[in-house]
C-alpha cells in the first residue's frame, strides 16, 4: 500500500467537485486529484436526463449530462488534475489524510495539503419519515428510481404514487409518465409545492397528474409488493387527519421527501456543522472550521440550481488554491462578520463573510410570503414571492456590510403570510 | 432441487435460530440430517426480527424451561460466537428503577436471578447508575447491572449456524414447505411442495407454524398465537450514547420496552407486545411508535425521533403454557416439538439444541460423534480488517476494494460471497452483509445489488425479489414494452 502526497484532494466529481478542481488548477495548483465512487464524472447530473440546467451559467438550456459534459471537456486542458473514478474515500482526518479504495488500485492512503468536500447529498429514506405499514417491495426513493430507470434501464413499477412535490418529485412524475408508468397521484405535506412553478405546470398539469396538497401517506399496504398506500389530509399542525384517509391503489411508492447533505466524512474530520443546512459551516471562501478543508455544492447546503453550485465551487477552488500556495494569509488578516438569521429565515449560506471576498448569500425562508423585502446589513431587495422551495440569492456589495459590527443580520420583512 | 425419496435420520422443520442451532448440534454426529424451510431463505421468520438480546436469565420464572435454557444458552454464547465468527458482545444488562418503591422491586429480581443461577448481579445506587450511563434520565433512582447480558445480530447467527451445519454435512432445502406427514412402517413419510422425504425422526421447530405442523400428525395438544413487537432502529451517529441494554422493571406480560445498543453501533428501541390475529401481519404503526417513543423518552430523554432510520416488527410465537414446549409428542415419541419459543428463544437456542439432542437420544436415536467436526465458520468483513489486510485481500480479489454499500462499508466481494453463501434475494444479501441497512436504507446500493444477483444467479430483472416470489422488485426492462401516452 502506497501513501501519496498531493496538493488538493477533491472528494466528489459532480458539478461541485469539477468546478472547484478546474478553478484550483487555473489558479496554479500542481497536483489535484478528484475522487468519485461512480464510474463516471458528473455525479447526480448523470441521472437527470431532463433539461433545465445551465440557464444562468451557460445561458442555454441543457440536460444534466450535457451540463456535466461542458466541465468534463475542460479537464483535458488541465493535466494537473487527475481523476480517480470508482474510488471511494472511506476516511478523512483533520490532518487531511484520506483512505481510499477502488477495484483497480486497492486500498490507498493520501496526504493532501487541502481538501475540498464536494460529496453532494443523499435522499431521506422511508425510515427517516417513519411511515407506518408493511415492508413490501416497491418503495423507492426518487434517486433510486432514477438510477433503476435511466441508468440500468429497468421498469421498477407500473403504477406509482409520489410523495413529495419538490422539483425532484415533480420531474419524476413526468419521467414515469413518459415511460408508461402511470402516476396515480403526487402527495405533498405542505399547503404548497416546494418545486419551481414551471415544473408544476410542465410535469403535472400538462399530464393531468393530480397533486394533493396538505396530504401525506399514513400507511403502506401490501405483503410482498406494494398494493396501495393510504393517504390522508393533514391539519395546520401537519398531523394527518386519519378519519379522512383514503386508499390509492399502486404498486410503487416513490419517496421524494428531501435531501440530506452527505457529511459523514466531514464529521469524521471534525468539521463544525450547521444544523440549519445540514452541511458544514462555511465562509465566503467555502472554508470550513478546519483549516485547509473547504466545502461546496450540495454537501454544504442543498441548492436548487446547478448554476449556483458551479459558481460557489469555483470560489472554493480558488480559496483552496490560495491556501495551498501560501496566499491564505491574505484572507486571514481580513475582517469577518457572522451572518445572523432573523425573521422568516430558515438558513443562510455562507455563515460568515470575509471582507474583500465576493458575497453571494443563499437564503432559504421558513414559510411562503408575498411582497417582502429581504434585508442583509444595509442591503434591501424586494421580492414578489418567497417560498421555502426556492432559495433567494442576493449579492452584497462591500458597502452593505459593516465589518466592524462583527455580525450581519439577515431577515425577511413585511409581506403577507401564505402566498 | 427435488427431494423425491430423500431418506434421512432427522428432519428438522423450520430454519430459524432454533432449527439451525439444532442442525449444527446434530452435525457433530454421524447422522443424515435434512433442514427444511418454507421461505426462500433461512432466518426469514421470527429469528430475523427481534431485539437481538442475549438475555441473562434474571427475568424468567424459576423452574421453567425458559429459565433453565436461557441461563445455559447465555453461557454457551461466547464460545459459539467465537467459533462461528458471529457479531456478539457481552455489553451487560441494566434494569432501572424510577423511584424508591421500584428500587425495592429490584431485590426480587436479584433473588429470582440467584434461583435461576445468574451470578454477578450488582445493585446500583443512583450515582453508580449515572456514572455507568451518563445519558440516562437523571431522575432514575437506581438499578441492577447483570454483566452476563449480551447482544447479537440474530440473523447473522442463523446464517452462521446453517453454513457451519452444511459444511459439516447437513442438507438444507429452502423454499420447501412441509404439507403432510404420515407414520408408515416405522418411519415418517413427509410430503412437501418439492417432493417426498422419508425420515426416522422429526423435530418441529416451525415457529409460528408449529401448531399446524403438530396437527399434521393429529397432535393438537397446544396452540400458538402471535404477539407482535415493533422495533425502531436509530442512526449510528448515536453509537456509544447508551452502552448497556436498558430495561425498565418488567410487567407480568413482558420485559417492557427497552433501549438496545446493537453490535453494529446503532441503538434500537422496542419492542411493543400486542397480540395479533394474523401470522402475516408485520406492519408497524403510528401507535406503536408513539408508545415506544413516549416510554423510552422517560429513560433516555436525549433520544430524538428524527434519528429513526428504519423500523420493523416481529411476531413472537407464543404457546399456551407460558413456557417453552419442548417434548416428544404424546402420539409419537419420534416426533419432538420445539414450540412456543418466544423470548428468550434466541438466547436459549444453543441450549435448546443440546436439550433436543438428549430427547432424541432418549427416543432411541443413536448418537455417534463424528471424527472430524469443523466448528468454525469464516467470513470476510472488510470493515473489521486493518488497512493492510484490506489491501492484501484487494490485490488477490479486487472486488473486495469496490464498495457497494457506502453507509455500512460493504464491498462487492462480500456481496458476491453472500450470494454464493445462499442469498437469493435483496433482503437475503442485506441480512448477510448489512448492505442497505445503513442510514440511506439501500437507496444507493440496491440497484447494484440487484445487478449482482442477476449476474450471479442468472436471473432476469423480473425474477429479482425483495424476499421471495411475491415481492418482485422490477417488471422487466423499460424498453421491453415501450409505451408513451399521448399528451393532449
Ligand atoms: C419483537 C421480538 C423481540 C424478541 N427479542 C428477543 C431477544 O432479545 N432475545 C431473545 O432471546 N429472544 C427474543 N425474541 C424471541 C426470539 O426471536 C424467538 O424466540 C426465536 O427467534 C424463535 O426462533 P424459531 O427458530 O423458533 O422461530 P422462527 O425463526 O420463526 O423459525 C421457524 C421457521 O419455520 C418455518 N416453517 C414454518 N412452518 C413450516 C413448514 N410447514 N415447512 C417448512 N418450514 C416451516 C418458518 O418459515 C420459519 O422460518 C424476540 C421475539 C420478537 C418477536
Amino acid at each position: 500500500m502506497k501513501e501519496q502526497a498531493i496538493d488538493i484532494a477533491v472528494i466528489g466529481g459532480g458539478p461541485a467537485g469539477l468546478a472547484a478542481a478546474i478553478a484550483a488548477a487555473k489558479a496554479g495548483v500542481e497536483r489535484i486529484v478528484i475522487f468519485d465512487r461512480q464510474a463516471e464524472l458528473g455525479g447526480i447530473l448523470n441521472q437527470c436526463i431532463h433539461n433545465g440546467f445551465g440557464l444562468r451559467y451557460f445561458k442555454e438550456e441543457l440536460t444534466g449530462p450535457e451540463y456535466a459534459a461542458r466541465f468534463i471537456a475542460q479537464l483535458a486542458e488541465y493535466p494537473q488534475i487527475e481523476v480517480k473514478l470508482e474510488t471511494m474515500v472511506v476516511e478523512l482526518t483533520a490532518d487531511k489524510q484520506l483512505i481510499t479504495t477502488s477495484r483497480r488500485d486497492g486500498w490507498n492512503l493520501y496526504q493532501a495539503k487541502a481538501v475540498i468536500l464536494a460529496m453532494g447529498c443523499r435522499e431521506r429514506p422511508r425510515g427517516a419519515i417513519n411511515i407506518p405499514g408493511t415492508r413490501p417491495a416497491g418503495v423507492y426513493t426518487a434517486g433510486t428510481m432514477q438510477r433503476l430507470m435511466n441508468i440500468e434501464g429497468f421498469r421498477p413499477g407500473n403504477r406509482a404514487v409520489i410523495l413529495g412535490s419538490g422539483d425532484i418529485g415533480l420531474i419524476m412524475a413526468r419521467r414515469l409518465t413518459l415511460e408508461g408508468i402511470q402516476v396515480a397521484a403526487v402527495l405533498e405535506l405542505l399547503p404548497y409545492s416546494c418545486g419551481l412553478n414551471r415544473n408544476v405546470v410542465q410535469c403535472l398539469e400538462d399530464f393531468d397528474i393530480p397533486l394533493y396538497l396538505s396530504h401525506t401517506v399514513v400507511e403502506i399496504c401490501g405483503e410482498g409488493r406494494v398494493t396501495g398506500v393510504k393517504a390522508a389530509p393533514v391539519g395546520s399542525d401537519r398531523r394527518p387527519i386519519l378519519e379522512r384517509s383514503f386508499m390509492i391503489d399502486c404498486d410503487t411508492l416513490v419517496l421524494s421527501v428531501g435531501l440530506i447533505p452527505e457529511n459523514e466524512l466531514s464529521r469524521e474530520a471534525g468539521v463544525q456543522m450547521e444544523p440549519s443546512t445540514g452541511g458544514p459551516r462555511i465562509d465566503t471562501g467555502c472554508r470550513t472550521s478546519v483549516p485547509g478543508i473547504f466545502a461546496c455544492g450540495n454537501v454544504a447546503h442543498v441548492h436548487d440550481l446547478v448554476d449556483d453550485v458551479s459558481e460557489e465551487s469555483r470560489i472554493a477552488g480558488i480559496a483552496a488554491a490560495a491556501y495551498v500556495l501560501g496566499e491564505e494569509s491574505i484572507a486571514n488578516g481580513q475582517k469577518r462578520v457572522k451572518v445572523v438569521p432573523g425573521r422568516n429565515i430558515r438558513s443562510v449560506t455562507p455563515q460568515e463573510i470575509v471582507a474583500g471576498e465576493p458575497s453571494a448569500l443563499y437564503i432559504r425562508v421558513a414559510f411562503p410570503e408575498r411582497d417582502v423585502v429581504v434585508t442583509a446589513g444595509s442591503h434591501r431587495s424586494k421580492h414578489r414571492i418567497v417560498t421555502p422551495g426556492e432559495t433567494v440569492r442576493i449579492v452584497l456589495r462591500p458597502e452593505d456590510i459593516d465589518f466592524n459590527a462583527g455580525v450581519l443580520p439577515v431577515a425577511v420583512e413585511g409581506g403577507e403570510v401564505n402566498a | 432441487m427435488l427431494l423425491n425419496g430423500t431418506e434421512t435420520d432427522v428432519l428438522i422443520i423450520g430454519a430459524g435460530v432454533v432449527g439451525s442451532a439444532l442442525a449444527r448440534e446434530l452435525s457433530r454426529y454421524q447422522l443424515r440430517v435434512l433442514l427444511v424451510e418454507k421461505e426462500v431463505d433461512v432466518a426469514f421468520g421470527t429469528s430475523k426480527a427481534n431485539s437481538g438480546i442475549v438475555h441473562s436469565g434474571i427475568h424468567d420464572h424459576p423452574g421453567t424451561l425458559k429459565a433453565k435454557l436461557c441461563v445455559e444458552g447465555n453461557r454457551l454464547y461466547p464460545q459459539m460466537a467465537e467459533e462461528l465468527n458471529v457479531l456478539y458482545k457481552q455489553n451487560g444488562t441494566l434494569v432501572v428503577a424510577r423511584d424508591a418503591s421500584e428500587c425495592e422491586m429490584l431485590g426480587q429480581l436479584v433473588n429470582q436471578g440467584l434461583l435461576n443461577g445468574v451470578s454477578g448481579v450488582q445493585v446500583l445506587g443512583r450515582e453508580e447508575l449515572h456514572r455507568l450511563e451518563p445519558n440516562l434520565n437523571p431522575d432514575l433512582a437506581g438499578g441492577l447491572l447483570v454483566p452476563s447480558g449480551g447482544i447479537v445480530i440474530p440473523f447473522d447467527l442463523v446464517y452462521a449456524l446453517v453454513e457451519n451445519a452444511v459444511a459439516n454435512g447437513v442438507q438444507l432445502a429452502v423454499s420447501t414447505e412441509v404439507w403432510q406427514i404420515r407414520w408408515e412402517g416405522g418411519q415418517f413419510i413427509v410430503e412437501t411442495n418439492r417432493g417426498m422425504v422419508k425420515t426416522k425422526y422429526i423435530v418441529n421447530a416451525a415457529g409460528l407454524g408449529a401448531a399446524k405442523v403438530a396437527g399434521m400428525i393429529g397432535d393438537e395438544s397446544f396452540t400458538i398465537y402471535a404477539r407482535k413487537g415493533e422495533e425502531y432502529l436509530l442512526d449510528r451517529r448515536l453509537e456509544g450514547y447508551i452502552q448497556r441494554t436498558v430495561f425498565p422493571l418488567p410487567t407480568p406480560e413482558s420485559k417492557g420496552i427497552l433501549i438496545i445498543p446493537t453490535v453494529e453501533g446503532n441503538i434500537m428501541l422496542g419492542p411493543t407486545a400486542h397480540r395479533v390475529d394474523s401470522f402475516h401481519d408485520f406492519s408497524t404503526s403510528a401507535a406503536g411508535w408513539d408508545e415506544i417513543f413516549r416510554f423510552t423518552q422517560r429513560l433516555v430523554p436525549g433520544l430524538q425521533a428524527s434519528d429513526v432510520i428504519t423500523s420493523f416488527s416481529g411476531l413472537r410465537a407464543a404457546g399456551d403454557t407460558g413456557d417453552f414446549i419442548i417434548r416428544p409428542s404424546e402420539l409419537n415419541t419420534h416426533f419432538i416439538h420445539v414450540a412456543g419459543i418466544e423470548s428468550p428463544g434466541l438466547t436459549a437456542a444453543p441450549a435448546i439444541a443440546r436439550y433436543v439432542v438428549e430427547l432424541l437420544e432418549d427416543a432411541g436415536l443413536r448418537m455417534t460423534a463424528k471424527r472430524f467436526f469443523n466448528p468454525y465458520r469464516l467470513v470476510v468483513r472488510i470493515r473489521d480488517l486493518s488497512l493492510e489486510d484490506r489491501d492484501r485481500l484487494a490485490v488477490k480479489c479486487p472486488a473486495y476494494a469496490n464498495i457497494v454499500c457506502r453507509c455500512e462499508m460493504v464491498s462487492e466481494g462480500e456481496i458476491r460471497d453472500a450470494v454464493r453463501r445462499g442469498a437469493t434475494t435483496l433482503d437475503g444479501v442485506k441480512l448477510r452483509t448489512r448492505s442497505g441497512m445503513g442510514r440511506c436504507q439501500g437507496g444507493f446500493c440496491s440497484p447494484m445489488v440487484m445487478r449482482i444477483l442477476m449476474e450471479e444467479l442468472g436471473l432476469k430483472p423480473e425474477e429479482v425479489t425483495k424476499n421471495g416470489p411475491d415481492s418482485p422488485l422490477l417488471f422487466g426492462n423499460l424498453r421491453d414494452n415501450p409505451s408513451c401516452p399521448e399528451k393532449d
